[in-house]
């Protein structure tokens, strides 16, 4: 990721980095977790804390899901927390169908584990003010949700 | 914050220093200094697991003692279904109540009726369907402190009544008066109780301002009495309008006991505080949203397994459950007409909001906060990673954070004060072979005899 202006940098900010393999389904909700603990410890207010929460464990999901292995950055400066995954996999061939609500191209055997319901873009949109998503069918995803968070007063 | 209650405290001669509570500690409130544990009090929640995880029991309760008797005229006990569970099968409850009386109350009110109360206003209440799902249960004080230090967003999901102590407190002390003319300030309501984290509640009660529950009892401190009295009254005939509580409202003691009483939609029952932090990291993240409601309970089987119990949980639930079905089909004491009268008069509705204690952060500023966060980081990655517990924190990351708030020092680390140790003999050995210029060192002779060698 590039930072294009030079201002961003002398600010504070923190990283948060999570390798995620296929399959790995307990790393999406160690690393909700320990997001959560550490913007608890940041001071974000609760709804803030819970909506980045719910995002970085619904995009970590998919790439479980869809991905073969793929890489969960969570980077947080006072104003903003910025969530992006990228992933080497089967991209995503129709983004519009996938924003929509119950509609999901996993498999039988994830949703035999309760996974799958169409709900991880949604839920991401709802609880992000800003999402971009590049795909490229075959080659894979990346996904940049923004939460922009308000002043304590 | 300093002046925040808990019930949880150390005894300091019976402490060895060892590290099996602050890693047993869901809130990392723990810390060994000085060769003594020392609990951080605003992180407390009274759960009690140090208690029993205590190998030299130096972890205590503070409870109150029955000297608090005397300060009121009427004195009403309180005991919970709990506290059935710890007498043989054979017994009744009618007797259990009425020696009460004999060892110094005048008065006895159950609180399994005032369970059954919360049973049907909250049934009432999920009629509505005017809440979030799931409706997380009131009950467990220990519960709701570990939601307000780490599951603040979910606060608002808790079950708007008071506690059945609570309840049983406020209708016993009003009954009191009604009967028998007693002033209401003359009037103390004693909970009987194996619960820490109640004493915490009445102190600092949580969605309400004042608790008028008086004092709470270790059960331990009238168990040997009212045995006694078991025995020698035996056969005497009881006053048998004290028991008015059915099987439904005692069955509360142990997990899934206000499930079944609730008897309402598809209900969740997790007990033990580890399950419990790990069942509302999910609903945190929005599972489990058809459930219509949670009880939990800090304590691995319910309450029966509270930290003052004597006995083993499995073995209580056993027992209780004895008086449960032995008294299941009773008439309950309250109509439904009753009930609903409670409910719609709002008495029992909780009149403060529970608000989040956010102590676990580093700085109010979050700009100063992800300085401080980066430090953590750095410091955290230094140590080594084992978690050992030697520094007295339960983790080396916990040790970064007391790095970060002045409270230790990195070489509280055992591995890090080696460390220093080897730079700094290092250091002393490297000085210690420099000599002054003016002398002829004993490696510069030696070089000087292999010299002199080779010009031979």
């Amino acid at each position: 990721m590039n930072h294009p202006d030079k201002e961003a940098d002398s600010k504070p900010q923190f990283k948060l980095e999570f390798k995620i393999g296929e399959k790995d389904f307990s790393v999406a909700g160690e690393a909700a977790s320990k997001v959560k603990k550490t913007l608890q410890q940041l001071g974000l207010r609760p709804e803030e804390v819970r909506n980045i929460a719910i995002i970085v464990y619904e995009a970590v999901m998919n790439v479980i899901i869809h991905a073969t292995h793929g890489e969960l950055e969570v980077i947080i400066v006072p104003e903003k927390v910025v969530v992006l995954t990228e992933d080497t996999g089967m991209g995503i061939p129709d983004l519009e169908m996938a924003m929509k609500e119950g509609y999901s191209t996993a498999t039988h055997e994830v949703r035999e584990m309760g996974f799958g319901a169409g709900m991880g873009l949604p839920n991401i949109k709802q609880c992000s003010h800003k999402l971009n998503i590049k795909s490229q069918v075959g080659v894979g995803t990346v996904l940049e949700a923004i939460v922009y968070l308000s002043s304590k007063d | 914050m300093s002046s925040y209650f808990h019930s949880i405290t150390l005894d300091y001669e019976k402490c060895m220093g060892c590290t099996n509570c602050i890693k047993r500690c869901p809130t990392e409130a723990i810390r060994v200094h000085d060769g003594k544990a020392h609990i951080i009090g605003e992180r407390c929640i009274d759960c009690g697991d140090c208690i029993r995880v205590c190998p030299y029991n130096a972890k205590i309760a503070v409870t109150d003692t029955l000297d608090k008797l005397s300060e009121f005229k009427y004195k009403i006990a309180l005991p919970g279904p709990t506290f059935y569970a710890q007498f043989k099968e054979e017994e009744s409850v009618e007797n259990i109540l009425d020696a009460f009386l004999n060892i110094g109350f005048d008065d006895v009110f159950e609180v399994a009726l005032a369970e059954e109360v919360v049973s049907f206003m909250t049934r009432h209440y999920l009629s509505t369907n005017k809440y979030k799902k799931p409706l997380i249960s009131s009950y467990c004080p220990a519960v709701l402190r570990l939601m307000q230090i780490k599951f603040p967003d979910l606060l608002s999901q808790v079950s708007p009544f008071m506690t059945p102590r609570e309840i049983a407190a406020r209708i016993a002390k009003e009954e009191a008066v009604k009967r028998k003319g007693i002033p209401y300030e003359d009037i103390g309501a004693f909970a009987i109780s194996l619960c820490p984290a109640k004493v915490t509640e009445m102190t600092q009660p949580t969605g309400i301002k004042n608790s008028a529950v008086d004092g709470v009892i270790n059960m331990s401190l009238v168990y040997k009495d009212i045995l006694k009295q078991l025995a020698k009254n035996h056969k005497k005939e009881k006053n048998k309008n004290l028991q008015k509580a059915t099987g439904l409202g005692m069955s509360w003691g142990y997990i899934t006991g206000e499930a079944k009483a609730l008897n309402y939609g598809s209900i969740l029952a997790v007990c033990g505080i580890h399950n419990v932090v790990s069942l509302l990291e999910e609903i945190e993240r929005g599972e489990l949203r058809d459930v219509d409601f949670l009880e939990l309970r800090a304590c691995t089987g319910g309450c029966v397994g509270g930290p003052l119990s004597i006995q083993n949980p499995f073995v209580g639930r056993v027992k209780l459950k004895y008086f449960v079905e032995k008294y299941r089909a009773k008439t309950p004491y309250y109509q439904e007409k009753d009930m609903l009268d409670f409910y719609q008069q709002g008495r029992f509705f909780s009149t403060e909001p529970i608000l989040p204690r956010p102590v676990m952060m580093l700085d109010e500023d979050v700009s100063k906060a992800l300085l401080k966060m980066e430090r953590l980081d750095k410091i955290t990655n230094e140590l080594p990673g084992l978690d050992c517990g030697a520094c007295g924190a339960p983790s080396c990351r916990a040790l970064a954070e007391d790095v970060i708030r002045g409270l230790a020092v990195d070489t509280d680390c055992i591995f890090k004060l080696r460390e220093r140790v080897q730079t700094l003999a290092e250091e002393v050995l490297d000085l210690a072979r420099k000599m002054p210029p003016a002398m002829v060192s004993n490696s510069s002779k030696a070089k000087g005899k292999k010299k002199e060698k080779v010009n031979e």
